[in-house]
């Protein structure tokens, strides 16, 4: 059961790359698992490599807000990415736009996909690493550092599971007649 | 009068079981594919709440990713991923979920068994823990990958919550040149609407080029959908269609047949029908493909030079592929060629790869590596005699799996090498950590393994 989401008020990981893949994010060879458990450390497990990955940078630590470039988590369909971000401790990914699978994905798991403006995004990227923002779910609005309120669409169903902590399987499994009776009909 | 339909508006309708107001759709499932890398949490996931599978009839597991691709696989695979592969055996034997699992006849990559065995039929809905589920589209299927929650949905209910996506038109017009493949149109394509240019749309192939396509050329085009971040591509079903599909093992027959093809000869777009976006592709146009960078988008022409980018854009990717903006790609020495997973790994592409081989050698210092995608096709291979062609030309003749496409299974690239591979991903590390890949047809990678560097198909001659 993912955790509810209201409101989050973070520091940024800034990762100014477009088409950041869900390779990038947790790569294949991390993929032989069989929990969700314990992804933390796969995490952009390369590009960590590199002393200077944002990851590594003493400002991420406590970070709840990664911001990204366009067509964030293009690529296979692995929902080990938003595991491993979220046992990182993110709980929204900010950026112009997200691949499908990803977003749906992301949003079975309390990690919130957050559409901004252009000029929005630019904000957060080019902010200094003190800045913080706040990401209301009820009222979908992001805060910029600059106190600038924007609006951003989700998924109204999405939403209404997040806020009220509603299952999707269990809204799904409400259907058994009509499921039952789709069956018989096309049987 | 009815509104005219697109095939796609016509499956999705036919699946929807519930449509509550502002909620998603309650979208049935027709067949679900499973593997042993996005299941095994889903299954957890049941048994934790104390559900059962719903349709394990319409559940079909295989291995695939994380299997070694050679013989005695199960034995050969490291303790990790034994633990997973044995996962996939007790969750199966526990819901009594066909498996077709390594060393099994019917054993191969998911997206390669499905159609083979003629579980995969026209205006199918059919998911699976995996992005590249689109391939199957080609039959005129509704066909899309899912996270590991969905599949614990499906497995509950053999339904998913869904938004309807737009639709959106390819039109892949006129005749393709020599050299060119199946691989090279979707390339091209990407190249030019992008990784994420077909984001939220489910795409429909249409054109002359596409109705000349074989089955196999279609999958191929509809397995790369995904790269260009569309939701699932589809074709329309035709004569093509039909005839792959006579015989196969799942197939409908007789009676059961004549009810089929009436329904799916409904399937095709209405005339007059529109959908919200149109990309027409100039195959005639479409040179052979290959890409130079980090995302499927980066392709050019396998004659062109690697691009510029005013503002720096492609600065990640240069850097990581060790190019330069307006260097030629021809000549770029290859340490590895891959000729496999579900986009290229069919009878016709292993045909295509052989057809530049017979008679020649990998180039010495090179290693390929040859991978069916199924036990069906190594066989019709080896009774057809090409693995003889990949033996003698000095390449490895491998058992099927997803193998070099993922890195997960001990074919893999090592830092710093640099392959031609006919897979569907050149992301950094994707192959291999550290490893460069550039993505190209089975034509144009038999022909770098011949040379050793990257080069045009259409200057080997076929034979």
């Amino acid at each position: 059961m993912p955790q509810k989401i209201t409101a989050i008020e973070s520091r940024l990981v800034r990762l100014p790359v477009a088409d950041v893949d869900t390779d990038q994010i947790i790569p294949a060879r991390y993929l032989k698992v069989t929990s969700k458990d314990g992804l933390r450390e796969c995490l952009f497990a390369d590009w960590r490599q590199d002393p200077d990955f944002v990851l590594n940078r003493p400002e991420a630590e406590g970070a709840h807000v990664l911001v990204a470039g366009d067509n964030f988590g293009c690529g296979s369909s692995r929902e080990h990415a938003p595991w491993a971000l979220v046992s990182w401790g993110f709980r929204a990914v900010v950026s112009t736009s997200f691949a499908d699978i990803f977003r749906n994905n992301a949003l079975k798991n309390g990690l919130l996909p957050v559409v901004a403006p252009e000029d929005a995004h630019r904000e957060l990227m080019e902010s200094d690493r003190a800045a913080t923002v706040t990401i209301d779910l009820r009222s979908q609005t992001l805060t910029t550092p600059s106190g600038r309120l924007v609006e951003f669409p989700v998924d109204s169903f999405a939403r209404h599971c997040l806020l009220e902590g509603i299952d999707e399987l269990g809204y799904l499994l409400s259907f058994e007649e009509r499921i039952e009776a789709h069956e018989e009909a096309r049987s | 009068m009815t509104t005219p339909r697109t095939l796609f508006d016509k499956v999705w309708d036919a699946h929807v079981v519930a449509e509550e107001p502002e909620r998603p759709a309650v979208l049935y499932v027709d067949l679900h594919l499973v593997h042993e890398v996005t299941s095994p949490q889903a299954f957890s996931g049941l048994r934790a709440r104390g559900l059962g599978v719903r349709r394990p009839d319409l559940t079909l597991a295989t291995m695939d990713h994380s299997t070694p691709t050679v013989k005695r696989s199960l034995q050969m695979a490291d303790p990790e991923a034994q633990a997973q592969l044995r996962t996939l055996i007790d969750n199966c034997h526990e819901f009594r979920i066909p498996l077709y699992e390594v060393g099994s006849d019917r054993n191969g990559i998911v997206h390669v068994i499905g159609p083979e065995l003629g579980r995969t039929q026209p205006g199918m809905t059919i998911v699976c823990g995996d992005s590249h589920t689109s391939t199957h589209g080609a039959f005129g299927a509704l066909a899309f990958g899912i996270g590991t929650s969905e599949v614990e949905h499906v497995l509950a209910t053999q339904c998913l919550l869904q938004r309807k996506p737009k639709s959106y038109e390819v039109r892949f017009d006129g005749r393709p040149g020599p050299g060119v493949t199946a691989k090279d149109l979707i390339l091209a394509l990407i190249a030019k609407i992008g990784t994420g240019g077909g984001t939220g749309h489910v795409m429909e192939y249409t054109g002359e080029a596409v109705r000349a396509l074989d089955m196999e050329g279609r999958m191929t085009v509809c397995n790369m959908s995904i790269e260009a971040g569309a939701r699932a591509g589809m074709i329309a079903p035709d004569d093509t269609t039909y005839q792959y599909l006579a015989g196969r093992e799942f197939a409908p027959e007789g009676r059961e047949l004549e009810v089929a093809m009436a329904h799916w000869r409904q399937l095709p777009t209405d005339e007059g029908a529109s959908y919200d976006r149109t990309v027409t592709v100039d195959v005639g146009a479409v040179e052979p493909m290959i890409t130079w960078g980090t995302n499927p988008g980066m392709g050019i022409p396998i004659t062109a030079p690697v691009p510029e980018a005013p503002n720096g854009a492609y600065d990640k990717a240069l850097s990581y592929m060790q190019l330069e903006s307006g260097k030629p790609l021809l000549g770029k020495e290859v340490d590895v060629v891959f000729v496999g997973s579900c986009t290229n790994s069919r009878i016709g592409d292993l045909r295509m790869a052989a057809s530049v081989l017979r008679g020649r050698k990998v180039k010495d210092g090179v290693r390929m590596l040859v991978v069916p995608g199924s036990h069906h096709i190594k066989k019709e291979a080896e009774a057809e005699g090409l693995h003889e062609v990949f033996l003698a030309a000095g390449a490895e003749w491998r058992e099927p799996g997803c193998s070099m496409c993922i890195a997960m299974n001990g074919d893999q690239l090592s830092p710093g090498q640099v392959a031609v591979s006919t897979s569907n991903r050149n992301f950094e590390g994707r192959q291999g950590k550290g490893g460069r890949t550039f993505l190209a047809s089975p034509l144009t990678a038999a022909a770098c393994a011949v040379t050793g560097e990257v080069t045009d198909p259409r200057t080997l001659e076929v034979r």
